[in-house]
């Protein structure tokens, strides 16, 4: 269907005037500049963080060079900022609640999609979204005062009475750490596993269980072997995005993690992420070496959450691509 | 029956039991979260607790009048940066893609909603803290709004999109140019779906801590407008938690309780009216 | 759905601009959590008697308050550990110190069956905080406790995660008492690179480390010690007694610096001479600016501290802070006149 064009007519010697009246009465242009303005406002925003983030690390970037990502002291009082402790810290507590979260999201969804009646599954999913916008520092606040106690109490002690004899689970029981920092993180990304890889899951066509199930498969087996290998790219998609939720989280893993900038090989140790040094000593580095080592870890944390996020969706897409069957 | 076939079926039902499982642990996490936070915060709900202002460090008797009134002033901010940015935005996305610039945009905006909060935090802190040379109530709705404007963008472009075309058609048929079809018909028809998600973006960021922790700052007493540092709900039961004083970690529950209580009514109230009006859309 | 929305927007926004109370001036500070009991105290009782005066006293930590006083985002900071020359050079305009009360970082602990007030020794501090102590039953404690049976569990060291001036008191008195010390970690700062231990934020975060983690260890003020229940020892001093943290113990720590006080009051009194005198005391102070352009500002600041160094004296005591000597106080009246 044609656009009607409400400036129709031989338009030439048309004074400037005019003009300006047909634009405003026409108001088209104007709205197209103004959305666009409010659009690219977004982009100008983008830019601007990057860029001040990129400033206000300078002194540090230059002080250190690289050799900021391998260092592990960092201490204000000399002047000497390695990165090395949260980069570890970030990665150690992103890892464990990958380890927890992962297969018990991916059962849930798998529940979700191809066993629960749908009204059930609608039912559930709708709770389990209710998860999701739960505040961080909410489960900080339950982590605090119930997990961290239980953990102190009974799992740790039951952990080193067990497994005490491997590196893993060594040292004092403080009831902080990696482990409980881990723990915290799971279940807050465990929502965001399910409900993407539901999403995907259900993408699935109908017709790949059909097969399965017409050769004999048992339901398990189509769903494992067939199901999941379809929407594996979108899965692994939702793992990443919730890897980079999990890297960027402050509030919760502060409270939990025992501010040490430690790299241990127990997961009982207390150690420091990114966020949690940034949110601890941002407000009240004196020195503006320090205050830029911290800039710098922002910068780097950063990069980590953009990359992750991209490679997460490309991945959904690619499944939502071949899912869909017709080219989009 | 053979062995294997015992040995399949087997595991078939031990495999679905087990996603079941997994299932209801993950469901029943929201309720033992609510249970204890209704267990430990209700006990501190009484009425003085919402009027009154912080008591001294060490005393008891303190509310969080204050904060609640904060939470709301950088809400207020927030919405007044991230709805104008997000919609307006979402409408150049569906009604005025041009290949170019929309791809660029949306780009941005998921680059924007990946980034953490706590580098939000520095950011505005950088722009607007320092800028200014006080912290505010400003300057933590900034964080906010740069926050909540992804969110909003990408809803928003979803629901203008699903508005039928025979809709937009006819408009233009009767005359309408183009703002004109936009503003009287697609907005108002998408009108539902975009209250929704600019109520649900603003329940995401009404418990976000981190990036108010360098701007909103805090505040003992009321903060007079929105040019000076605000107490925060969020910021207040980071702080109450991890103080030692057993008072504080009941005002830190009943705080948790009253904000998770506003988080999850937003979204159970939107989320049930966005499934009715898509049920219906259909 | 629109309208209630809009409604609700502009009730909130004139809610917002009218809790502007008429006339209502709210000066801005941060900084050490160490006299945190007392400062926000003084400024309700403050805003009792001049109900348009408030003062916002956020607790974020001495280092912060430096920080921010030197960013210019609030109108004074408050610091146990007096600023160094560095940080006074690199401070853009002139800042005065004036101390505010007296008080004492005090070694809390909660060790499984222990009940009683422990001594400690310099060393045995140092050793613990360094991490070449790490058993309770280790002979440096022991042997200055006769008679307590400490259980064979290792320490759980609790120290502060962000800039503190408590930290900068404890660091403070552990360099004197300890060369190893001083060398491994730098000397007095608000924050260093920590040997060993927990981290908690501001003096409450390590207080509620130390109520919750058993078998620890951590230094706090004495009067969140108090207010929490939590058990403190008495330290070795440098006449060779072990003395507890009193009001009477860390005036005489400050007697001598009473005579001798510098002019910008920035002095260091721990390890400080006297039979009974508290090794790990310290004044904490206001830091403000030398120049303050807004009258009204200035003028409720000085108004402030003279009422700090005459009425405000008086909450001391409640709160286990030492007031401040009476030399000290007639000096510091002389020196707010310096406030331009």
């Amino acid at each position: 269907m044609a656009t009607l064009s409400t400036t129709a007519g031989p338009v030439r010697q048309i004074s400037r005037s005019r003009a300006l009246l047909n634009l405003l009465r026409d108001g088209d242009e104007l709205a197209h500049a103004v959305t666009l303005t409010f659009g690219a406002s977004i982009l100008v925003i983008t830019f601007l963080l990057i860029y001040e983030l990129w400033i206000h690390s300078t002194l540090s970037r230059q002080k250190f060079g690289f050799s900021f990502f391998f260092t592990s002291t960092w201490d204000p009082n000399f002047g000497q900022f390695g990165s090395w402790p949260f980069i570890y810290g970030t990665l150690v507590t992103t890892a464990i609640s990958l380890i927890i979260a992962v297969p018990l999201g991916i059962g849930a969804a798998i529940f979700l999609s191809e066993l629960a009646p749908p009204k059930l599954s609608r039912g559930l999913s709708f709770v389990i979204d209710l998860l999701a916008a739960v505040p961080s520092v909410i489960y900080g606040l339950l982590a605090v005062f119930t997990l961290v106690p239980l953990m102190r109490h009974t799992i740790e002690p039951f952990l080193k009475r067990n497994l005490g004899f491997l590196p893993l689970f060594k040292g004092p029981a403080y009831g902080v750490g990696f482990l409980t920092a881990g723990i915290v993180l799971a279940v807050m990304i465990v929502p965001y596993i399910i409900s993407v890889s539901r999403e995907v899951l259900l993408a699935v066509p109908q017709d790949q269980r059909e097969a399965s199930l017409g050769l004999g498969a048992t339901r398990w087996e189509t769903t494992w072997k067939v199901v999941v290998s379809y929407a594996g790219a979108g899965i692994m998609g939702s793992v990443f995005l919730s890897m980079a939720r999990a890297l960027g989280e402050t509030m919760a893993v502060t409270m939990v993690i025992g501010n040490q900038p430690k790299v241990a090989a127990s997961l009982l140790s207390p150690g420091y992420s990114i966020a949690s040094v940034i949110a601890n000593e941002f407000a009240e580095a004196t020195a503006d070496l320090h205050l830029s080592a911290l800039t710098e870890l922002g910068l780097v944390l950063l990069a980590l959450t953009l990359v992750l996020n991209g490679m997460a969706r490309v991945l959904i897409i690619m499944t939502a691509r071949k899912g869909s069957g017709v080219a989009q | 029956m053979t062995a294997r076939t015992i040995w399949r079926k087997s595991l078939n039902a031990l495999m679905l039991s087990i996603t079941g499982i997994c299932a209801l642990v993950t469901v029943s996490t929201l309720f033992l979260i609510l249970g204890f936070l209704v267990w430990n915060g209700a006990r501190s709900l009484h009425w003085t607790f919402f009027t009154n202002l912080p008591a001294p460090t060490g005393e008891i008797g303190g509310g969080i009048a204050n904060a609640i009134l904060g939470s709301a002033k950088l809400l207020l901010v927030a919405a007044s940066i991230g709805i104008p940015i997000g919609l307006i935005g979402a409408i150049y996305l569906a009604e005025y893609a041009g290949a170019k610039w929309a791809f660029f945009i949306r780009y941005a905006a998921d680059l924007m909603n990946g980034v953490p909060s706590i580098v939000i935090g520095i950011f505005a802190y950088t722009i607007v803290v320092v800028s200014m040379h006080h912290f505010s109530a400003l300057a933590g709705g900034f964080a906010l709004g740069i926050m909540m404007i992804p969110v909003i963008l990408r809803s928003c472009e979803e629901f203008l999109k699903a508005v039928p075309r025979s809709l937009r058609e006819g408009a233009m048929a009767l005359g309408a140019s183009k703002w004109r079809t936009i503003l009287t018909v697609v907005v108002p028809a998408a009108s539902g779906g975009i209250i929704t998600a600019i109520l649900l973006a603003l329940a995401r960021v009404a418990g976000e801590t981190a990036p108010l922790l360098f701007t909103a700052f805090g505040n003992q007493f009321w903060s007079s407008g929105f040019n000076q540092p605000t107490a925060a709900l969020p910021v207040v039961i980071y702080n109450y938690a991890m103080s030692s004083y057993e008072d504080l970690h009941q005002q830190a529950w009943a705080a948790g309780l009253v904000l998770l209580g506003l988080v999850l009514v937003t979204n159970l109230l939107t989320r049930m009216v966005l499934g009715r009006q898509t049920a219906q859309g259909r | 759905m629109k309208k209630p929305l809009l409604i609700v927007s502009l009730c909130l926004g004139i809610a917002g601009l009218v809790a502007a109370q008429g006339g209502t001036v709210q000066l801005q500070a941060a900084g050490a959590t160490f006299p945190a009991p007392i400062y926000t105290k003084w400024f309700d009782a403050y805003k009792k008697i001049n109900p348009k005066i408030e003062v916002n006293y956020q607790p974020i930590g001495s280092g912060g308050g430096i920080r921010q006083l030197i960013a210019k985002t609030v109108d004074f900071g408050a610091s146990d550990g007096p600023m160094t020359d560095d940080q006074l050079k690199q401070a853009p305009f002139k800042i005065l110190h004036f101390p505010t009360v007296l008080g004492a970082a005090v070694p809390s602990y909660n060790i499984d069956g222990v009940n009683t007030p422990l001594k400690f020794t310099g060393k045995a501090l140092a050793g613990i905080f360094l991490g070449s102590i790490n058993k309770w039953n280790d002979p440096e404690i022991t042997k200055a406790n006769p008679g307590v049976k400490f259980p064979a569990e290792d320490i759980v060291v609790i120290h502060r995660s962000d800039g503190s001036g408590t930290t900068y008191i404890w660091t403070d008195f552990l360099s004197k008492v300890s060369p190893e010390w001083k060398a491994k970690t730098g000397g007095p700062n608000t924050a260093i690179n920590w040997p060993t231990g927990l981290g908690g934020a501001k003096s409450e975060g390590v207080a509620g480390l130390l109520k919750q983690t058993p078998n620890s260890i951590g230094y706090i003020e004495l009067t969140y010690a108090i207010q929490n229940g939590i058990l403190y020892g008495d330290v070795q001093n440098s006449a060779g007694n072990f003395v507890k943290a009193t009001l009477a113990s860390v005036s005489e720590a400050a007697a001598g610096a009473a005579k001798d006080m510098p002019d910008d009051f920035r002095v260091s009194i721990t390890n400080a001479p006297g039979k009974n005198a508290y090794p790990i005391s310290s004044f904490t102070w206001l830091l403000v600016p030398a120049q303050i352009q807004d009258t009204g500002k200035r003028e409720i600041l000085k108004g402030f501290l003279n009422w700090m160094l005459k009425d405000g004296q008086g909450y001391c005591e409640g709160l286990a802070y030492a007031k401040l000597p009476p030399p000290v106080v007639a000096k510091e009246a002389k020196a707010i006149s310096l406030i331009q």
